[in-house]
């Protein structure tokens, strides 16, 4: 690492604590939008590799539809949204009442199903961000969200790429999201925060722990 | 004898190098290059998964001499030299440099055609012949190489699966 001071288990659980309380706000605003319980939680935050950071994401070369957006102002990253293609079909399907709707056939896809996915990539990013900038006083802004329908690697190396300028190595924020349907649950996909290094040093002064 | 084939994975930022019957791999490329160097006659290859354009790009920690193309392709080469192959055999097949999103930070939107130019320069100043490319576009690529019949077979989501 480049950065001028270790990365603890303690910055790590720092870390996992503010992605708990932004994956929380984030299921809430989801399971309004979807009628549906969503629950959203943080099992892992991580200094990885970036082929293990493809692995959590459903490996290299697994078809997902992934959101990205870049985060910029007062911290700079890289957020993911990524879904199973088949979890992405579903939701786009409640929202926008076309049962055919499907992203592996691009023959199907309408206009305003990919305008659905990037709003909710937007719904989701917004609830998590506005409450990672309540608790660290840090003003983020997100770009506006971009889709593609493609491999993992090729979707999630294009947020590494700023990171790689300075490390084979990321934190990720790992947030899972998970529907629950009776006693009945599926994961349906990730959501990952990629700080790029600079930014390392602010969040964590922001949060009195360096 | 000969009977069983190994594929050899190169994870990104890695290189590898391959010897007939076995094949060399590499998935999801999207805005970063597959270089394969090989000799034909040898049929002995080695393929890197360059993800930035040039190693002067790189901001301080050790260098990872394969996560470049400037410095990626070189070594590469050095490490097929070690194996007896003369660089005057080589030639080079590349896939890639894609344009997976259309916004970012200004100098990353365009990383994918940057990426290529770089290789191609490489290429160039060590003179190895640039045989064939499937490179551009919007697609992710995963590419596997066969020394033994100097095929490069390029599969991507939407258009198929392809050979050069």
């Amino acid at each position: 690492m480049t950065t001028e001071f270790t990365i603890s288990d303690m910055h790590l659980d720092v870390l996992k604590e503010i992605g708990n309380i932004g994956a929380a706000h984030a299921a809430t605003s989801l399971s309004e939008l979807l009628q549906r319980t969503i629950d959203m939680h943080v099992p892992k935050v991580a200094l990885v590799s970036f082929d293990d950071m493809f692995e959590l994401a459903g490996g290299s070369e697994r078809v997902v539809v992934g959101i990205f957006l870049r985060l910029e102002g007062d911290l700079s990253g890289s957020m993911f949204f990524v879904l199973p293609i088949e979890s992405a079909n579903r939701f786009i399907r409640r929202l926008i009442g076309d049962g055919t709707f499907d992203f592996s056939d691009p023959s199907t896809i309408r206009e305003i199903g990919v305008s659905a996915m990037q709003e909710l990539g937007n719904i989701l990013s917004g609830s998590y961000l506005s409450a990672l900038s309540d608790f660290t006083g840090l003003k983020i802004y997100p770009t506006v969200p971009s889709l593609s329908v493609d491999m993992v690697g090729a979707i999630v190396s294009f947020g590494l790429i700023e990171v790689s300028h300075y490390s084979d190595e990321v934190i990720v924020i790992d947030t899972k999201i998970v529907e629950v349907d009776g006693n009945d649950t599926s994961v349906d996909g990730h959501f990952f925060l990629l700080p790029d290094p600079p930014s390392y040093v602010t969040i964590f002064k922001s949060l009195g722990v360096m | 004898m000969g009977s069983v084939k190994t594929v050899v994975r190169v994870g990104i930022a890695d290189l590898n190098i391959v010897k007939e019957p076995d094949t060399i791999r590499t998935s999801g490329l999207g805005s970063c290059v597959g270089v394969v160097l090989y000799d034909e006659r040898r049929k002995v290859a080695g393929m890197v998964h360059v993800m930035l354009p040039d190693s002067s790009l790189g901001k301080g920690g050790p260098l990872n001499a394969a996560k470049f193309a400037d410095t990626g392709i070189y070594a590469l080469m050095e490490r097929l030299k070690a194996e007896g192959v003369r660089p005057m055999a080589l030639k080079a097949k590349i896939a890639g440099g894609s344009q997976m999103f259309q916004f970012g930070s200004s100098d990353t939107v365009r990383i994918g055609p940057r990426n290529v130019e770089a290789v191609k320069q490489e290429l160039r100043r060590l003179s190895i012949p640039l045989v064939a490319e499937d490179t551009g576009g919007s697609s992710g690529r995963t590419i596997e190489f066969d020394p033994a019949t100097g095929v490069l077979n390029v599969r991507t989501v939407n258009q198929g699966t392809k050979e050069i």
